[in-house]
């Protein structure tokens, strides 16, 4: 039964993933990565990761992406570049890096996850509120803490590029 | 397995008929309420009262044409109304409408009638859901080819984004004082007094949380003084301008299906649920259900009273208020409830 949720939803991820970069329709791009994080969501709910599940949607679908859209219909983007036109060489490149990637992730899963019977090690404990809660505020307090000063520094820039560009 | 699976069934067919229920009764009590709110009559022709009034406009609206217009996107255009009513539905599965006083039928919990008694993180689900509902209105708003129905969707957008922000920061509050997500526990953190005489709900002493998450759900729900989406004086309809007959109803229906959501939501998180303020019912079997529910029910009845006063009450925000509110007022009233509550949490005053 999870099993096969698990492979619908990988399905699903994969093909809207696809849609996200083919298409030239940049709302249509949009609405894919819409459904593709809905099915890495359930991915995540599969695992037992509720609260990831969770966040991934709110702060993804619901905020970032909603920006993105607003973004795209306020500029009225009507179609953006074909795929992998004009630039080779990036095009190369950018294949050669994902094929990269997802040849690393490969033999990581195939290295562990045999061992720990289809689970990560570790993953299950993580799942809920409290646990992340307790990791961020006590193990990884000092990256936390350093991430928000960044994005702090990141608003401040935003903010002082934009009055300039103003004036 | 299979009986599992059925139990699920007919809790959401219940809570799936209870939820629709409200659309034709909030119709209803919106028409009668305006018009003694505006010293007219109202619709008082249909039955007694105008009570079959909302079934002759379901009926006039399933049976009017159904127009696509020249130019609009099609496929977005036709599901912009199917996600606006799946949204306004699904968030209700995590809604606790009764306490769970341990009942069984035919072995099987019946859980407070939860559809999804076990899912730990309760309000986080309800909030990833119910922050998609502005996709409905910003497709419909796009794809429509109209240039009101665009500004309304665009609006629609930066509103939602705006004060889901104070909404979300009003109930860290809440979770703080209950130490969970899961909503029968929120409730259950509720019973009893606070500081001698008052109900331990979370609106006394999270006063100022209640207020901004109120207002936030007001412009979360669409409805006036919020309404800029649909600003009929300004914008025609807004975002719905080109829909007409069953996918207009759709549209209509969302609306109600989040207010009531957003009241339930209400009770719980600040109007202590199914308690009763002083009085410490022994919850049992099944007249303490049913008496759960009863006091639920008439919380929400009567914060969706509330929602219609408020409609018919206030007049709209300009657009460039909205967003001083939301952004000035709402996210620093809401931070300052959180750092009430943690002070009062470490000097043991909750």
């Amino acid at each position: 039964m999870v099993s096969i949720v698990f492979l619908v939803a990988a399905a699903i991820a994969v093909i809207s993933a696809l849609f996200v970069v083919v298409p030239r329709n940049p709302t249509t791009n949009l609405l894919s990565l819409v459904v593709m994080f809905f099915a890495m969501a359930a991915i995540f709910a599969i695992l037992g990761m509720d609260f990831l599940a969770a966040i991934q949607i709110i702060v993804y679908s619901g905020a970032i992406l909603v920006l993105f859209l607003f973004v795209i219909m306020l500029l009225n983007i009507r179609r953006v570049e074909a795929f992998g036109s004009g630039r080779p060489i990036q095009a190369l490149l950018g294949t050669l890096v994902a094929a990269g990637i997802g040849g690393i992730v490969l033999v990581i899963a195939g290295l562990l996850l045999p061992v720990a019977g289809g689970v990560l090690p570790g993953a299950v404990d993580l799942g809920t509120a409290i646990p992340i809660g307790r990791a961020l505020m006590s193990t990884h307090l000092f990256a936390f803490e350093f991430i928000t000063l960044l994005l702090v520094a990141a608003i401040v820039g935003a903010f002082y590029l934009g009055k300039r560009e103003e004036e | 397995m299979w009986a599992d699976l059925a139990v699920i069934g007919v809790k959401l067919v219940f809570g799936l008929v209870v939820l629709l229920t409200t659309v034709p009764i909030m119709v209803w009590v919106e028409r009668r309420g305006s018009a003694l709110i505006q010293d007219r009559l109202g619709p008082n022709r249909v039955g007694p009262f105008g009570l079959f009034q909302p079934v002759i406009d379901v009926v006039k609206l399933l049976t009017k044409e159904v127009i696509t217009p020249a130019g609009v996107k099609p496929l977005l255009y036709i599901l912009a109304p199917v996600i606006a009513v799946v949204i306004a539905l699904s968030t209700f599965i995590a809604i606790p409408i009764g306490k769970d006083t341990g009942l069984e039928v035919f072995g099987h919990p019946v859980d407070g009638l939860i559809v999804a008694p076990d899912l730990n993180i309760g309000l986080l689900y309800i909030f990833a859901i119910s922050s998609l509902a502005v996709y409905s209105v910003l497709l419909a708003g796009w794809s429509s080819d109209n240039k009101y129905a665009l500004l309304g969707g665009i609006r629609a957008s930066a509103q939602a984004i705006s004060y889901e922000l104070a909404m979300t920061i009003s109930i860290v509050g809440v979770l703080m004082t209950a130490g969970s997500l899961h909503l029968q526990q929120i409730v259950d953190a509720q019973g009893g007094v606070w500081m001698g005489f008052l109900p331990h709900w979370n609106i006394f002493p999270q006063f100022i949380g209640a207020i901004t998450f109120v207002v936030a759900v007001f412009a979360e729900t669409n409805r006036l003084p919020f309404d800029l989406p649909e600003a009929d004086s300004e914008l025609v309809a807004g975002y719905h301008t080109e829909y007409s007959s069953i996918r207009f109803a759709a549209f209509y229906m969302s609306e109600y299906l989040h207010m009531t959501v957003a009241s339930a939501l209400i009770t719980v998180l600040f109007l202590g649920g199914w308690n009763l303020p002083w009085i410490d019912i022994p919850f049992s079997g099944w007249p303490g259900a049913l008496l759960a529910m009863a006091v639920f029910s008439i919380k929400v009845a009567m914060l969706l009273w509330f929602f219609v006063w408020v409609r018919w009450t206030l007049p709209r925000f300009r657009y460039d208020q909205l967003m001083a509110l939301g952004w000035k007022v709402m996210i620093p009233l809401a931070v300052l409830n959180f750092l009430w509550v943690g002070v009062a949490m470490s000097l043991g005053y909750m």
